[in-house]
């Protein structure tokens, strides 16, 4: 079967530009050499600290940012064809959900008209589809019919997270990277998401790129683990082994720092 | 008695309202003033037509130089006979017309390039905004008579000239916001819902810049008029015989010492309108500035206005560092002041740490805030309880006495410490000033004993590292020093504010190791604060949970974690995932919602 994301070889190089003086900027490699891959169907999840280049490794993987070498295939098309063909092919693909749900919400601009862009644009719907859309789309994420008059601001942020994940899913795309969804967000509100995300991938058939640096979180919703460190993939495996028997250094001393109750 | 009290207080609260734009514009007396004269101003001009004025260009030599107060002329008349008042009137008009429309021209193009600029960024940037340098380097009046020479003099050719010389301030403006708005996760997510580069600027960013537009706008129409009048007196603007402000002084000149009330008029005018416009001005800036919409126009007290109905007695303090009793903080809103925190009452004994848990908007840092008057007032108010420290109650000290507690009695180690330490003063310099605050000894000593911190807080390679700037160390590192500077003082309690919120979770770990064994080595009493059971779990002795302003249950750790009483905790449990816990704990979670809205139901 066709994977639903293909990384092979991935670098991605902040930096090393040539300066007008014929020197070299400071060099950072925030993606060395990645290979992994996403089945459909199913959650893989990334781990790992900040700066580790698993926020990076996301962005290239929906498009937002170029890498520098190495081949990607997102449900079976080359990642180059698809940037030639304009953010819109990756759009219809793929979806990205933000870590800040308020922040990636324009703060003028009221929910109707947010989610309108990707119906209108990504999928071309009339008038009357796109009205009837939007409100399965709030029914799917449990908010209220009259969320598309409000702005931003007037939301909680696990409200705001819900209506992110309503925006990714307008453009019904088979495949949604999550960039850390419910770190901003209080536990109570997180576990309800969590949940939420859950059934959504099962009603709409979604794989996902589960971001996090949460280690309980991730066992939690994910089938497979990667684990990255300084911009590589250490370990990558299924959760229960990956947890139960962690072979990595850095793996074990993620697994044994993590808080217990 | 008690009654006027209680009216006295509901009038405080009155007045300290969030005000509208339109209030807080009003209420600036300067901007009332220049609001209601520029108004006038624009009346009288507009409505030039239909007031009983002689036609502006009418000469009549016979009647030269007629003085103020003349019949049928009361501002006089100039040298060719024709009366000021109207030619004060039309001029007005049209040096308000060109001045306005100069501005709203400067400002769309000046906007449109800082949009494009600030949104492409990379080359297109820097070629955009070396043009603008460029025209930023000539002197402005100069490059205004360069345009004026190339296009020939006249009203519309001073106006284009005016805009293009205030372009630049427009574009400089507008793309520093830009550049901030256009790395936004929104702009982003504008992209991945199939958002052009046109749609964004027009349709994303462009709105969130407009405020900062208009009150451009509002602050450089004064100058425009005035450099309009400029170009008019140097002759390169309005044509005699057409009135302008500018012209009208500059035909007065000559006659500047036999005749000078003839220059008097305009120049009054001129005056009036840019201070009018600049005092307006001024004030919208000030009034759309959400920053100073929110109170910050009052900076805020030394110690949180202290205004208690009652003060509850002291209790035995059994040896408790710190005991607050019905403790009550609220908030000017609207309605009145709503408290945030409702009645809190916990103790403290040395070497003791209690975990303080809730999620956000629980009162927990308003909580840890008021212990030492450090919530910001306004618009914070204690309004009930009291706060012992060694059996003093702290909130009826006088001020200069709380501030001396700080840092020294008590400590606090906050969130982020990139946002707590001055990003300009090495980090030794800055332990060294939190020592000297308190105590009595050289700039040498202060350093020496802060580097003996650093080593306390296993900084690795102390001397060195103390002077280094804040930006030159990991998170870790920085709580590290946020944590030395919370000891400099010898405290006796330590107040940490999810000091371990911002750190990765291997180093999380190291500095809830490093706060474990100093308070064991220091008998520390340590209040932490939370939204983490895990962490509470590993370092705390006791915990309280607070919801909506209120602890709703306390106990010690093991016991409230094993066995919650209150459903609140029994469902905070239930939603932190422990690890091994798999999937199992989605399926707990799922049947804990099914359990509760049935509940509801």
């Amino acid at each position: 079967m066709e994977k639903a994301i293909e990384v092979t070889n991935l670098v991605k190089t902040f930096g090393g530009k040539r300066t007008l003086f014929g020197g070299r900027t400071h060099e950072v490699q925030a993606v060395r050499n990645v290979t992994l891959a996403l089945e459909q169907g199913e959650t893989l999840a990334i781990v790992g600290e900040s700066g580790s280049g698993k926020s990076t490794l996301a962005r290239m993987v929906v498009g937002l940012e170029a890498p520098t070498s190495g081949e990607m295939k997102i449900a079976g098309r080359a990642w180059h064809d698809l940037a030639a063909d304009g953010v819109r092919a990756f759009g219809n693909m793929i979806q990205y959900v933000f870590q800040d749900p308020v922040a990636s919400l324009n703060p003028r601009k009221t929910i109707g008209q947010t989610l309108d862009a990707p119906l209108r644009l990504l999928k071309g719907y009339d008038d009357a589809k796109r009205k009837s859309r939007m409100k399965d789309l709030f029914d799917a994420v449990q908010m209220p019919a009259d969320t598309h008059q409000r702005y931003p601001h007037e939301f909680s942020g696990g409200q705001a997270q819900r209506i992110a994940i309503a925006r990714a899913l307008a453009a019904e795309p088979r495949i949604m990277v999550l960039d850390e969804p419910v770190s901003a967000l209080d536990v109570s509100v997180q576990a309800q998401v969590l949940v939420l995300l859950e059934d959504l991938k099962k009603e709409f058939d979604l794989s996902y790129l589960f971001i996090s640096h949460d280690l309980a979180v991730v066992e939690s919703i994910s089938d497979r683990v990667a684990v990255m460190y300084f911009g590589e993939v250490v370990e990558l495996g299924s959760a229960e082994q990956l947890f139960s028997a962690p072979e990595h250094d850095y793996t074990k001393r993620l697994i044994s720092s993590a808080p217990r109750l | 008695m008690s009654g006027s009290a209680t009216m006295k207080r509901v009038e405080v609260i009155k007045e300290s309202r969030r005000p509208t734009a339109w209030q807080l514009l009003m209420n600036n007396t300067l901007a009332a003033i220049g609001f209601y004269l520029i108004c006038a101003v624009i009346l009288v001009a507009v409505a030039a037509p239909l007031l009983p004025i002689p036609n502006p260009d009418a000469t009549s030599l016979a009647e030269r130089f007629l003085p103020f107060g003349s019949p049928g002329h009361l501002l006089g008349t100039d040298h060719l006979g024709r009366d000021v008042l109207a030619r004060l009137i039309w001029g007005t008009q049209v040096s308000l017309l060109v001045g306005i429309s100069a501005s709203v021209i400067a400002a769309f193009f000046g906007s449109a390039i800082g949009l494009v600029s600030g949104y492409a960024g990379g080359r297109t940037d820097n070629l955009m905004m070396r043009g603008i340098d460029m025209l930023m380097a000539f002197p402005y009046i100069l490059l205004a008579l360069a345009i004026v020479a190339v296009l020939g003099p006249g009203l519309m050719n001073a106006l284009y000239a005016i805009s293009v010389v205030n372009i630049p301030f427009f574009a400089r403006n507008i793309r520093g916001i830009t550049i901030g708005l256009s790395h936004r996760e929104f702009v982003d997510a504008a992209r991945l819902s199939g958002k052009g580069h046109l749609s964004i600027i027009l349709t994303e960013i462009l709105p969130n810049v407009l405020p900062v537009i208009v009150i451009t706008m509002s602050t450089t129409v004064g100058w425009m008029i005035l450099e309009t009048a400029g170009l008019s007196f140097l002759g390169l603007g309005a044509q005699p015989p057409q009135a302008d402000l500018g012209s009208m002084l500059g035909e007065a000149r000559t006659q500047m010492f036999t005749h000078p009330f003839v220059a008097t008029a305009p120049g009054l005018m001129v005056f009036i309108i840019v201070m009018s416009i600049n005092l307006l001005g001024d004030g919208v800036r000030d009034a759309l500035d959400p920053r100073l919409r929110a109170g910050a126009l009052s900076r805020p007290r030394a110690v949180t206005r202290i205004e208690r109905r009652d003060t509850p007695t002291a209790q035995p303090a059994g040896g408790a560092a710190l005991n607050v009793v019905e403790l009550e903080t609220s908030f000017e809103g609207t309605k009145g002041p709503e408290p945030a925190v409702k009645g809190v009452s916990f103790s403290l004994s040395k070497g003791e740490c209690l975990g303080l848990i809730g999620e956000s908007g629980s009162g927990k840092s308003v909580t840890a805030l008021s212990l030492l008057g450090l919530v910001a007032s306004p618009p914070g108010i204690i309004t009930g309880g009291r706060v012992d420290i060694d059996g003093e109650d702290i909130l009826s000290m006088p001020e200069t006495k709380i501030t001396s507690y700080r840092g020294g009695k008590v400590a606090y180690v906050f969130q982020d410490p990139l946002t707590t330490l001055h990003p300009l003063f090495t980090i030794g310099d800055q332990v060294a000033e939190a020592i000297r605050v308190h105590q009595p000894v050289s700039q040498t000593e202060a350093r020496a004993k802060a580097v003996e911190l650093f080593k306390a807080v296993r900084l690795p390679d102390p001397e060195q590292r103390s002077s280094a700037y804040p930006h030159e160390l990991s998170g870790g590192q920085r709580q590290r020093v946020g944590i030395a500077m919370a000891l400099a003082n010898d405290p006796d309690i330590i107040i940490a504010d999810e000091p371990t919120t911002a750190l990765d979770v291997t180093v999380q770990a190291e500095i809830l190791r490093l706060l474990q064994v100093l308070r064991e080595e220091r008998g520390l009493a340590l209040l932490f604060i939370t939204h983490d059971f895990g962490v509470v779990a590993q370092i705390c002795d006791k915990v309280a949970v607070m919801r909506y302003g209120k602890i709703v249950e306390a106990g010690a750790t093991s016991e409230v974690l094993r066995n919650p009483q209150h459903d609140y905790t029994k469902r905070l449990i239930a939603c932190v995932p422990k690890p091994g816990q798999g999937r199992a704990f989605l399926e707990g979670v799922r049947a804990l919602l099914d359990r509760e809205a049935r509940g509801r139901a």
